[in-house]
């Protein structure tokens, strides 16, 4: 008996094949990333347990796994938006990171006296303003000039980071910083409260903004006439012309949102994080956020609801990632390593969702 | 046997093919004629029965062991990567490309086979520009290339011309002579009975009987295929011409590869009239239809839509006007496959009351309205919440015209509206152009089928070469003159339009 792989075409895909096909690449990466540890000589039981139980073993890790979760909710339900109308941002990093200048100039120049029922909800619409904005320059370019979305939405992210670069070390250089690369602290007002669980830093009104928004995104892409627009556009860009949809019109509308969506997260890391209060440098603000963000999307399949189980998941990964760097001694790279190959085999699976694959056993001969 | 999600596609299928014999499969679309063939060609798998090539036992797992064992696959819907060039799709897939320019060897061997077989093809043209007609040459070719001992041809005249059909045959004649078999699928008793030495028809997913094309006839044929007698002409009442719906005025415009498609086209059309545009693919028909749709733009002259100046107008506001578009490649353009029918039925309307309200899509309306038009237009589903890729071919025309003709048009554009379709749907889709036109539509008809253009039109223009050679009356128009304008033979001396 020797086993031979059979595929076929499948005709349709089921809800429980999606989710099976997410928790097998998955499981597949683990397997992968095992390889990993064990060439560093780490068990690789020893270190998932490790990873797990820093990030959701504890009061404190789960506390620090919902506030990353946070940013990754927000710019993944965004980009899954952006994604089902086949308009590829790479640029929700630079989004956030314009957000979060928003916050700032709000904080600390437009409303620095005033109190902070005026100053956060003028944070978080001009965070979304601003991170639409950055995002609406790509689709304008691409609309009018045919400039591929994937090249302009990644290199604004540099512009937006330069832009940081340009504002702590220069511009907005806080007077009372001894120097470091960051602005003046906000005025308390400008802070977003917190939970008092853990170590502190579920900043929960950005926490109910994002779950919110990804109920109305559900919503906006299920129910809405623009989401049935983005779901034709997405599944067949022709008929969608033919039905007299507008490409433009549609691709500008899911950059603002996702943009938007990548402003507010950076809302809520600048002045929502007990650790921040302040704009710093990039790198300080988002550990790549941006980024981490577009494997949250897929690994969601796109679904606003399942987005808001893979950030958590992430978060839990970007905290575990802390945990094993102190507790095994092994570099932060080993993250990294991690997502991509996570976000590797979440394409992978792609197949699964297409095609039948089944393994029969055949006599030899 | 093959079994889909609520269908038995083929039931205990018996079929038997010899070496150097041409064998039609005739049959209604969702006879499982297709199916059948994915099932040989190993795209589907069988849930049931046995293969055998040259008496041996086979097992087709994918297309590959199909190519490995020689089957040579014609699709109905082509399988052509389209911004390639043609020799890049035959090379496509070949184990025996080099891995470095694979496509230079190729390229002499297209440009043989294309000699040898009369196929026309120039192998460094891209697919995009090709017309249909073409692509399916590339397609013939490929399978050739390949060299494939029995060939497989879906519908393949459903896009000829009959002065193409004839050379296809010719083709097929001079293929079948060197020893190989080809398998001819059909729903056209005339062509099953020229081409072939022996047909199977099929009939709901089994076999009716398989008979000699000499110990048969038409009438016998049509009656196993549809299960009933069948009438073969459609009653057609008099023109009740209204008022001018399309006037179009010296229209010039591009094809995709930049060159000039329609080169000053004049015509008028009435409410209640029909004028069929007859012609050989590829002779700027494509290109008026999207002109008139706003899917292309004008280089020169107007397009007026009830009198007002429509040229380059979006698509949007000419679906606005109410135009009807049934379009040339339904399942590329006309259909949204992963999405359900019901969503699909609203893509011309979801913008309008009471399919939506401000911002939201009426779903509970959305649906009873693809209930009522399931039902209307007999479209044959488990639900409406099927996705429309599930669909026979003749289904999804169904679908697309009940999306189209359900918001009363003013103007039906209908590009090759049966193409591919069987006896019964054919049949079903000229008496509803027919039934619109005595509601008082405009019916501008693109088909490459004479016949049904000589029995649906009131004027029939022939256009050639991105002009209107003539714009002849129905009642006097002769196939053998059109024919030859097609051609390009002919031209009349004086270029007015018939009345």
């Amino acid at each position: 008996m020797r086993p031979r792989l059979k595929i076929e075409k499948r005709l349709v895909t089921s809800r429980r094949v999606m989710f099976l096909a997410s928790v097998l690449s998955i499981a597949l990466a683990l397997l992968a990333i095992a390889l990993v540890f064990w060439e560093y000589g780490v068990d690789p039981i020893y270190a998932y347990t490790e990873i797990f139980i820093g990030s959701f073993g504890s009061i404190f890790g789960l506390s620090d796994t919902i506030a990353k979760a946070i940013p990754l909710m927000l710019c993944g339900v965004g980009l899954a938006v952006a994604f089902k109308a086949l308009v590829w941002n790479i640029g929700a990093e630079g989004q956030l990171l314009m957000g979060a200048i928003a916050a700032t100039g709000i904080a600390l120049y437009v409303f620095p006296d005033a109190p902070a029922a005026v100053v956060l909800p003028s944070m978080f619409v001009a965070g979304f303003l601003s991170g639409a904005l950055w995002g609406l320059v790509p689709s304008v370019l691409k609309a009018k000039l045919r400039a591929n979305e994937v090249i302009t939405t990644l290199m604004m992210n540099y512009i937006a980071s330069n832009l940081v670069n340009y504002l702590v070390y220069g511009a907005w250089k806080g007077l009372k910083e001894w120097g470091f690369p960051y602005t003046d602290k906000f005025p308390s007002s400008a802070w977003i409260p917190t939970l008092p669980i853990g170590t502190g830093r579920i900043h929960y009104p950005t926490l109910i903004l994002a779950l919110m928004l990804a109920v109305l995104t559900y919503v906006l892409v299920m129910r809405t006439k623009l989401g049935y627009e983005i779901r034709v556009t997405g599944e067949n860009p022709d008929a969608a012309r033919y039905a007299g949809m507008s490409y433009f019109k549609t691709a500008m509308l899911v950059m603002l949102i996702s943009g938007g969506l990548a402003g507010l997260a950076g809302v809520g890391e600048v002045a929502g994080n007990p650790s921040h209060h302040r704009l710093r440098y990039p790198q300080g603000i988002s550990p790549g956020y941006g980024f981490i963000a577009i494997i949250v999307a897929w690994l969601g399949r796109l679904h606003p609801l399942a987005i808001i189980i893979s950030s958590l998941l992430f978060g839990g990964l970007l905290v575990g990632g802390d945990a094993i760097q102190v507790s095994l001694g092994l570099p932060f790279a080993v993250i990294g390593i991690f997502n991509g190959v996570i976000l590797f085999f979440v394409i992978g699976a792609e197949l699964l969702l297409r095609y039948k694959v089944t393994i029969e056993w055949r006599r030899e001969g | 046997m093959k079994r889909f999600p609520d269908v038995v596609a083929n039931d205990h299928i018996d079929f038997e093919l010899k070496a150097g014999e041409i064998h039609a499969l005739l049959g209604e679309n969702g006879a499982g004629k297709t199916t059948l063939m994915n099932v040989l060609y190993g795209i589907y798998r069988p849930d049931e029965g046995k293969i055998y090539v040259g008496g041996e036992r086979a097992e087709i797992k994918s297309p590959r062991d199909a190519i490995y064992l020689g089957l040579g696959m014609v699709h109905q819907h082509f399988m052509l990567v389209h911004p390639h060039t043609v020799a890049e799709n035959v090379a496509l897939g070949l184990s025996s490309s080099k891995f470095l320019f694979p496509v230079r060897e190729v390229e002499k061997g297209v440009a043989e086979l294309s000699e040898r077989y009369g196929l026309k093809i120039d192998s460094k043209a891209k697919i995009w520009q090709l017309s249909v007609g073409e692509q399916q040459r590339v397609e013939i070719i490929k399978a050739l290339y390949r060299g494939a001992q029995v060939l497989i041809l879906d519908e393949p005249t459903s896009v000829l011309t009959p002065g193409e059909t004839r050379d296809l045959f010719n083709t097929l004649r001079r293929i079948a002579k060197e020893g190989r078999s080809i398998i001819f699928i059909t729903h056209k008793l005339d062509e099953a009975m020229e081409i072939s030495d022996r047909i199977t028809v099929l009939r709901h997913g089994k076999v009716v009987a398989t008979v000699r094309a000499s110990e048969t006839n038409k009438r016998e044929l049509a009656r196993m295929m549809v299960g009933r007698e069948v009438l073969f002409r459609l009653e057609k009442k008099p023109a009740k011409r209204g008022e001018v719906v399309l006037e179009v005025k010296n229209l010039h415009a591009l094809n995709d590869k930049g060159l000039p498609a329609i080169k000053g086209v004049s015509f008028t059309l009435s409410q209640g009239e029909i004028l069929g545009i007859a012609g050989v693919a590829g002779n700027g028909q494509r290109e008026l239809v999207e002109v008139i749709n706003g899917l292309r733009k004008a280089t020169e002259g107007k397009v007026f839509i009830l009198g007002q100046d429509r040229t380059n107008c979006s698509p949007k506001e000419v679906i606005e006007m109410k135009v009807a578009h049934i379009p040339e490649e339904r399942i590329r353009m006309g259909l949204v496959s992963n999405m359900s029918i019901a969503e699909n039925l609203v893509l011309k309307n979801y913008r309008d009351s009471p399919f939506s309200k401000i911002l939201f899509l009426n779903l509970a309306v959305i649906d009873q309205e693809a209930e009522k038009l399931i039902s209307e237009y007999n479209i044959i589903t488990p639900s409406k919440k099927t996705q429309a890729k599930l669909l026979s071919g003749g289904n999804i025309q169904r679908l697309i015209l009940a999306r189209e003709l359900s918001e009363n048009p003013c103007l039906i554009v209908a590009a090759h509206p049966t193409y591919g379709l069987d006896v019964g749907a054919t049949e079903y889709i000229r008496t509803l152009l027919l039934k619109q036109r005595e509601e008082g539509a405009a019916v501008l008809l693109v088909s490459e089928d004479l016949e049904e253009i000589m029995s649906l039109s009131d004027r029939i223009a022939v256009m050639f070469e991105g002009v209107f050679i003539g714009i002849l009356p129905a009642e006097s128009a002769e196939v053998e003159e059109i024919g030859l304008m097609m051609a390009g033979a002919k031209r009349m001396t004086d270029v007015k339009e018939g009345s």
